[in-house]
């Protein structure tokens, strides 16, 4: 296994109190492979992969439990220099916003050769040779006219696929994508996600994919992982999970959103708002939502229960939610 | 903190009397276009073009961006019409036009037969009470030192009319109540409610005035899905309980299908093609449109293998410098000599002219032919 996430848990020290971010994540992901983390704002996606590169803020942030195996080397082990390296040339990670991203001041041939400078030790001259390479890669048009430009004359999807050359630069093992595409409008969507998806094939690297978006999921996942109060409720083989969810929340999700093919009637709407960290409820978090939950749902916190192979669901009643 | 979403809302008796008074003596003919509702509202050539100058001391102006630019379309009562297209085509800047924000360039806004743009004072105040608009932002179109009550009171300051001083606390909390909110609420502050809530907050004082036209510009973009799911289902309620009609803008083509009965969709500040959902999403003639869904991603894993993906390549180009002749040409895959010398008018193409199909519709394209593009 390229990387495995075992029994995570993620604290952030906040004026109200002690914030529960990630609270026992379990996930993997091999080389080739596509790993969809799916879940709503606030469940603890982008801070369990800032655990993964190690670039979470620490302080405020803990890690007091966990895990996290890369090529089966347990990274939090490891001294920041050696870690350093795993970064960028191990894994590397695409954000949100490019434009926040990216140094402003800096041309995006400086940036991207920067990379093989610091990690290669090449010259600048062969280093700017090696950012046109990646920009071509990338296939943004002109790339001999344009390495010179700033990160602000590019458009928004231009500007995020200097981000994917960025993370390619040094062949990565795995790609964490951070919602790569929320920003970008459709069309931009699909060119910058069809890439993504071909050099990951081309490449063979294993691919995390933040995203809350169960479409572009659907797309390019082999399997998902639903997280939900930073942990994960359910993880399956991308097919299983749309044909038959084995977590209420994961099906109210799909019940939830209106679809293109049809003209929908009332939509299902999970009742509620997602719990405030600070004060996760008891039992399994999802129990004030949930249409199912029962009495042991609200003192026992129910395990990750083996559905089938590769599938496996956080809640007490998986086989009823499967069969209702 | 817990939201509170109430399934069944008091007797809305002031709303229906208002309603009813309004709608009153007036007629337009019926129009087929709009779903056979009275056309309440008649947008046409309307025209934005924001200035491009040069120079500090004497400011010249050497060019415009043309954020809108000739856009008509009808909106029938009790009707919803959706606008779709990506971001820059002119969707806000005409959402903005319609409740009085931004003053057109050029073109008429008719309410009920009269053209707004033309009108001023106390007969434009009249009218504007009627066309209310809710933002996508619910984090910064609240001002956060308003109370609750506050805000959603204060189209009263400048239409008392609507409801006198002593009632107006009874009129907040009925409000809050028909958005799902607790009326308890009134005197909180905005950053103690969650994105939905504040939607809620934004759409009760979109209401507070009875208008019959709600313009809602991106209402559920920075919402969660499970919550946009509940905002969505309040707007639809809320237009069968006081019939009001929509125009509701978005960029993501799933939940404009599921509220709109009729969809314009924009492409640098045109419209290019419009009809009902049926005859978009099953049978859209546009180029453009088809682009644009099929690189919708569906929520279906078997649909990845037999999908037919139209990858539009480079990107769009300025609203200041748009191409001659058709504005999509530049991006177009069947673009033609003719594409850039004509521009195509947004009808029915000839071909489907007079044919019992629902691929005629109105579309501006010299090349106009049906694509079926949503996978089923
Ligand atoms: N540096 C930080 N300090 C305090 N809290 C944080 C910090 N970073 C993240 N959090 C909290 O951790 C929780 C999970 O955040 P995040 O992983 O970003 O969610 P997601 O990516 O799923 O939207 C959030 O409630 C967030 O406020
Ligand atoms: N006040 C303004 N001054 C100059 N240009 C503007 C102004 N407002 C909007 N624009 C431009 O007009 C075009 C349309 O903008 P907008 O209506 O906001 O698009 P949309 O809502 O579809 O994203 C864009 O190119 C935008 O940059
Ligand atoms: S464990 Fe209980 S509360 Fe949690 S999802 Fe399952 S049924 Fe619902
Ligand atoms: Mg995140
Ligand atoms: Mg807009």
């Amino acid at each position: 296994m390229l990387l495995e996430v075992r029994d995570l848990h993620v604290e952030f020290k906040t004026r109200d109190g002690i914030a529960k971010a990630v609270n026992g994540v379990n996930y993997s992901v091999d080389e080739g492979e596509t790993l969809a983390v799916l879940g709503e704002s606030g469940s603890g996606k982008s801070v369990t992969a800032q655990a993964v590169m190690g670039i979470l803020d620490m302080p405020p942030g803990r890690i007091p439990r966990g895990e996290i195996l890369f090529e089966g080397q347990d990274v939090l082990k490891l001294k920041e220099d050696r870690r350093r390296k795993i970064r960028g040339a191990g894994m590397a990670m695409i954000f949100q916003d490019a434009l926040s991203s990216l140094n402003p001041v800096l041309s995006v041939g400086e940036q991207l050769g920067e990379m093989f400078v610091v990690h290669r030790g090449m010259s600048k001259k062969d280093s700017r040779a090696k950012a046109v390479e990646l920009m071509e890669r990338v296939r943004i048009p002109a790339a001999k006219e344009r390495v010179g430009q700033y990160p602000h004359q590019f458009s928004g999807g231009m500007r995020q696929r200097i981000m994917i050359a960025m993370a390619l630069a040094l062949e990565p093992k795995l790609i964490i994508a951070d919602e790569p595409t929320t920003a970008l409008d459709v069309t931009v969507q699909a060119q910058v996600m069809d890439l993504l998806a071909e050099l990951q094939r081309e490449l063979h690297m294993g691919l995390i994919l933040i995203t809350h978006d169960l479409g572009v999921v659907a797309d390019v996942a082999d399997k998902i992982a639903v997280m939900y109060a930073g942990r994960i409720v359910e993880t399956a083989p991308v097919h299983d999970i749309y044909r038959n969810p084995a977590h209420p929340y994961t099906k109210g999700l799909l019940e939830s959103i209106p679809r293109l093919d049809q003209k929908g009637q009332e939509l299902y709407a999970i009742k509620g708002l997602p719990p405030n960290l600070l004060n996760i409820p008891p039992g399994c978090a999802f129990n004030p939502r949930c249409p199912r939950a029962q009495d042991v749902c609200r003192t026992h916190v129910p395990p990750l229960y083996d559905v089938a192979a590769g599938r496996q669901s956080a809640c007490h009643f998986w086989k009823e939610t499967l069969d209702g | 903190m817990a939201e509170i979403i109430r399934t069944s809302p008091h007797a809305r008796a002031e709303h229906e009397e208002a309603g009813a008074t309004e709608a009153g003596a007036w007629a337009v003919p019926v129009d087929p276009a709009t779903g056979g509702g009275e056309t309440i509202l008649e947008v046409r050539d309307l025209v934005k073009h924001y200035p491009l100058t040069q120079g500090i001391m004497r400011r010249k102006q050497v060019g415009a961006v043309k954020a809108v630019d000739g856009v008509s379309f009808d909106l029938g009562a009790g009707e919803t019409l959706g606008i779709v297209g990506e971001s820059g085509c002119g969707k806000s800047t005409v959402a903005k036009m319609l409740v009085q924000l931004e003053q057109p360039t050029a073109g008429a806004i008719r309410y009920k037969g009269e053209d707004i743009t033309k009108l001023s004072g106390r007969a434009l105040k009249a009218v504007r009470r009627n066309i209310q608009m809710v933002f996508q932002d619910p984090y910064t179109s609240l001002n956060p030192r308003m109370t609750v009550g506050d805000i959603i009171g204060e189209p009263y300051e400048i239409h008392p009319e609507v409801a006198p001083k002593g009632s107006r606390r009874r009129k907040v909390q009925d409000l809050l109540d028909v958005v799902g909110l607790n009326p308890e609420y009134i005197n909180r502050y905005p950053h103690q409610f969650s994105g939905g809530q504040r939607q809620r907050i934004g759409i009760a004082r979109g209401l507070a005035l009875n208008p019959e036209i709600i313009v809602a510009d991106e209402p559920v973009s920075a919402l969660d899905v499970s919550v946009q799911a509940q905002v969505i289902n309040l707007l639809d309620g809320l237009q069968q309980e006081f019939n009001l009609s929509y125009l509701f803008i978005a960029h993501d083509l799933s939940i404009v299908r599921h509220i709109s009965d009729r969809v314009g969709v924009m492409y640098l500040g045109r419209i290019v093609e419009i009809g009902t959902d049926t005859e978009i999403y099953e049978h859209p003639t546009h180029p453009y449109t088809q682009a644009l869904l099929s690189a919708v991603p569906v929520p279906d894993p078997t649909a990845r293998e037999h999908r037919e993906r139209i990858i539009l390549t480079g990107d769009v180009p300025s609203p200041a410098n748009p191409p001659s002749g058709c504005r999509f040409r530049t991006r177009c895959w069947k673009a033609q000599e003719r594409c850039a010398q004509e521009v195509p008018l947004l009808a029915v193409p000839s071909v489907f002219r007079g044919v019992d199909t629902p691929a005629a519709h109105d579309s501006a394209c010299h090349f106009a032919e049906e694509k079926a593009v949503v996978p089923h």
